[in-house]
């Protein structure tokens, strides 16, 4: 039908997490998604790993639906989900409701995250994320060469102590490191590689705030889901994060936490969190209907 | 004026920490050595400068088509005679294997013909225009457009990033009703949506490049001379397209999709220099091949169907012939006949079988040419009363009439509304008869062609 | 009324007050709900230093240098951003906002 997508299978129609679960799963092949910022050559990545023709254009926001495709590597298939290209996983836009929620619902196997060596500390934010989301994670700490001719040599070792989690230097366009990747990923996959992320912890009273709101959150969930960073987007005011629970009374899920997270924030003194009636009318735009 | 900063949230503190984060550790692991020379400052001054900017746009545009046309005659040719030959020697095992009258119509004079006309005229521009189309897209170029053209969109109430959407409407309108998916209000989706039709499609691309190559040459004598005059009139079609797609947003905004234009954003990427040789084998596999097999997928069977109806008698008359007899008036309304819109009603499923059709029914009504170049079209389309003006009208209509079935069927499962869908096919259309209306009494008021 | 002025005084205004090559530091942002929330995610954090690179031919949207990516905004949505005009700075760095 799209000259553009019909290299991996588009799944279509809305991107509910549910769906994305299970399109994304075939039976015996670990499921890897590639998350990233726009403009990390992640599209790339996945075209070299899959070694599909799937067009990629240098502009944000191509990826408009999940590609996805089979590696191999060393006698093993593993499907590849080429998530949209986003800066965080807050769930603010389009592109970000899919990734989020395909990370933190429908929990690939393993996930890597695509760096711009040339703009680390952007792409940094939004590995953090990520490392909230999940512990089999890798960094694929990409255009490692655009990076050194513009100047910036970047220490994969030193950054690899920093997020406790695998850093591997590539070069997509010139398929180099890749087979280091795979390998990456087939030891965290397996379990033979594990990893220590370290996390992200946030002002004191955040923290305590976040303790008081994750178990509420974990019990709507299925098990296994990433029910701190869903904390943290509810705390944060993201009823997204909250309506992707669906059929199990949303309504009522919403109005507990909704309290316990007004109550908490005032607590600390922090105010009513001013962003909960706008974040209310966004829901339909998280959700990813169109009308 | 200033409006009041609001106080601090949470997820601004949280946010500030993952940032801090983020510094302290990109601070630690990048070595910061000599800065090396960066050209992508230089070279977005030139791209989107007061001055400089929408020039090189226009030249860039112009320079695309203009290399397509020139580049895409000679192979034409090469191809359409080529593939003319295989008809006789096919023609020949037909009649050798006592094939009745009939099955030889409908096959070789039906679906081979149309299936010849179809790769001839349409495959060496594709093959050109989607590799030089793709480079631009891989270079980074489409941000620096939708940078340059932003203000317009803001006037038009409709989304920045619906230039993105309207350069993916470029390649396919499907694919481009698809990509609106970025657009995050649903308001500003529909324009979108609705809109993009009046980008020409590489369905559309092929016949103004052919009819424009036919008409100005007639004028315009040096194979470069009219190459160029050619694009010209091409790149005048584009940017019809693209007002057309400002002014219908625009009356939306104001009408059926009331609202102000919401928050958006849109980053510049670097420059990347793009990796040619994939890029080449990409286009060509991705976009031209897969175009072109869908575009032969329906004009088999178009081929036959025109064949049949333009062979089937009625009281003297072939049914393409009672149809375009019908048609006939709000044809030449249009500055158009009868069998033109036939042939867009017929070719619905693709407009890449529009022109193949029409040449098929003015064929059909007696005429036998040789259909192996763009001078035997011209010679055909002339010998059937067009001037440069029907031709003009031809572009115009094709430029903004109803979407492929394709697209229709995209913009239903999109948008889940049939009503929207409706309107996707209406308004274009409304605005095609309007347009072209317009147009051909202005010819005849000026009493040319 | 007041307010304004003395915002003047500080020298803090919306972001698109800076002309191209003007850099300034990020002390809030005006906007709430789902506009702060996509300010904040694409790095227009209080502290952050940025830089206004170009403007439109059609003289909107202005482009901004922030955090190594170049990103446009409306004036309209720029606007949503309050900055202090930091004629001396360059890159992005950590700062506390004083305020």
């Amino acid at each position: 039908m799209v000259g553009h997508h019909h290299g991996g299978s588009p799944v279509s129609d809305g991107p509910t997490w549910a769906d994305l679960g299970r399109a994304a799963r075939a039976p015996g092949h670990p499921v890897v998604a590639l998350a990233g910022n726009p403009n990390t050559g992640k599209s790339t990545l996945f075209n070299a790993l899959t070694g599909l023709r799937q067009h990629t254009g240098n502009w944000p926001g191509k990826t408009v639906l999940l590609a996805q495709g089979v590696a191999r590597h060393r006698g093993k298939s593993y499907t590849i989900v080429d998530l949209p290209g986003t800066y965080s996983l807050f769930a603010s836009s389009v592109e970000e409701s899919v990734a989020s929620d395909f990370l933190c619902l429908a929990r690939p196997d393993v996930t890597v995250v695509v760096a711009d060596a040339t703009c680390l500390e952007r792409n940094l934010n939004l590995a953090l994320q990520v490392i909230e989301v999940t512990d089999k994670v890798a960094v694929c700490l990409n255009l490692v060469d655009e990076a050194r001719r513009k100047g910036c040599e970047c220490d994969a070792t030193m950054l690899e102590a920093e997020l406790g989690v695998p850093v591997v230097a590539t070069v997509a366009t010139k398929g180099r490191g890749l087979g280091r990747l795979m390998d990456t990923v087939a030891g965290l996959n397996s379990g033979t590689i594990t990893t220590r992320p370290k996390r992200v912890v946030y002002d004191p009273d955040v923290e305590e705030a976040l303790a008081g709101i994750e178990p509420l959150v974990t019990r709507k969930l299925p098990p296994g889901a990433a029910t701190r960073w869903l904390a943290v987007r509810a705390l944060c005011g993201d009823m997204g994060a909250l309506e992707l629970v669906g059929d199990m009374s949303a309504l009522e899920l919403v109005d507990g936490t909704g309290g316990a997270v007004r109550k908490v924030t005032e607590g600390f003194g922090l105010g009513p969190a001013p962003s909960w009636p706008a974040a209310r009318s966004t829901t339909s735009t998280a959700g990813g209907k169109s009308s | 004026m200033n409006p009041p900063q609001s106080p601090v949230t949470v997820a601004d503190r949280v946010v500030a920490s993952l940032y801090r984060r983020a510094e302290s550790i990109a601070a630690k692991v990048i070595a910061p050595r000599s800065p090396a020379q960066d050209l992508t400052p230089v070279i977005d001054r030139l791209l989107t400068s007061r001055l400089t900017g929408f020039p090189i746009m226009l030249l860039t545009l112009g320079a695309v088509l203009w290399v397509t046309v020139v580049g895409a005659n000679y192979p034409s040719q090469v191809l359409g005679r080529l593939l003319f030959d295989l008809q006789g020697w096919l023609s020949g095992a037909m009649t050798a294997a006592g094939a009745p009258a009939w099955l030889h119509g409908v096959l070789v004079s039906g679906v081979y013909r149309t299936l010849a006309w179809v790769v001839s005229v349409m495959l060496p521009p594709m093959a050109i225009f989607f590799p030089c189309f793709t480079l631009l897209e891989d270079l980074g170029y489409l941000p620096r457009v939708a940078f340059n053209l932003d203000a317009a969109f803001k006037w038009a109430g409709a989304c920045g990033k619906q230039s993105l959407t309207m350069s993916m409407g470029f390649g396919c309108n499907a694919a481009g009703v698809i990509a609106c998916r970025i657009i995050d209000s649903p308001r500003e989706r529909l324009i979108a949506i609705l809109t993009n039709n009046f980008v020409i499609c590489n369905g559309r691309f092929p016949t103004l490049i052919a009819l424009s190559t036919v008409f100005v040459s007639q004028v315009v004598q040096t194979t470069i001379g009219a190459g160029a005059a050619a694009a010209l009139v091409v790149v005048g079609i584009v940017l019809t397209g693209i007002v057309m797609t400002f002014g219908v947003s625009w009356l939306l905004s104001r009408t059926l999709l009331r609202g102000v234009p919401s928050f958006y954003t849109l980053e510049l990427p670097p420059f990347r220099w793009p990796q040619v040789g994939r890029v080449l084998i990409r286009s060509v596999i991705d976009r031209t091949v897969f175009v072109l097999l869908r575009a032969v997928a329906v004009a088999a069977p178009a081929g036959a169907l025109v064949w049949v109806l333009g062979n089937t008698v009625i009281e003297g008359h072939s049914v393409i012939a009672h149809l375009a007899g019908w048609l006939g008036p709000l044809g030449r309304l249009m500055g158009l006949d009868g069998f033109v819109l036939v042939a867009f009603i017929l070719g619905l499923p693709a407009n890449e079988i529009v022109l193949p059709i029409l040449v098929m029914s003015y064929l059909g009504s007696g005429m036998m040419v040789e259909m192996d170049s763009l001078e035997s079209l011209g010679i055909l389309l002339a010998a059937h009363g067009w001037s440069w003006a029907t031709a003009l009208s031809y572009m115009l209509f094709s430029l903004l009439h109803w979407p492929c079935a394709t697209t229709l069927l995209t913009v239903w499962k999109e948008t889940r509304s049939s009503r929207w869908t409706f309107a996707a096919a209406a308004i274009p259309t409304a605005v095609a008869v309007i347009v072209c209306t317009f147009v051909a009494g202005l010819v005849r008021l000026t009493g040319n062609a | 009324m007041a307010r304004t002025n003395e915002a003047e005084r500080k020298g803090i205004g919306p972001l698109a007050l800076l002309a191209p090559g003007e850099a300034g530091l990020v002390v809030g942002l005006s906007a709430g709900g789902l506009v702060r929330r996509r300010l904040l995610d694409l790095g227009f954090v209080p502290g952050t230093v940025l830089r206004a690179v170009r403007r439109s031919p059609l003289g909107d949207p202005t482009a901004y240098s922030v955090r190594g990516a170049v990103i446009a905004l409306r004036a309209a949505d720029a606007n949503n951003i309050l900055v202090r005009r930091a004629p001396e700075s360059t890159g992005a760095t950590a700062a506390a906002p004083d305020d």
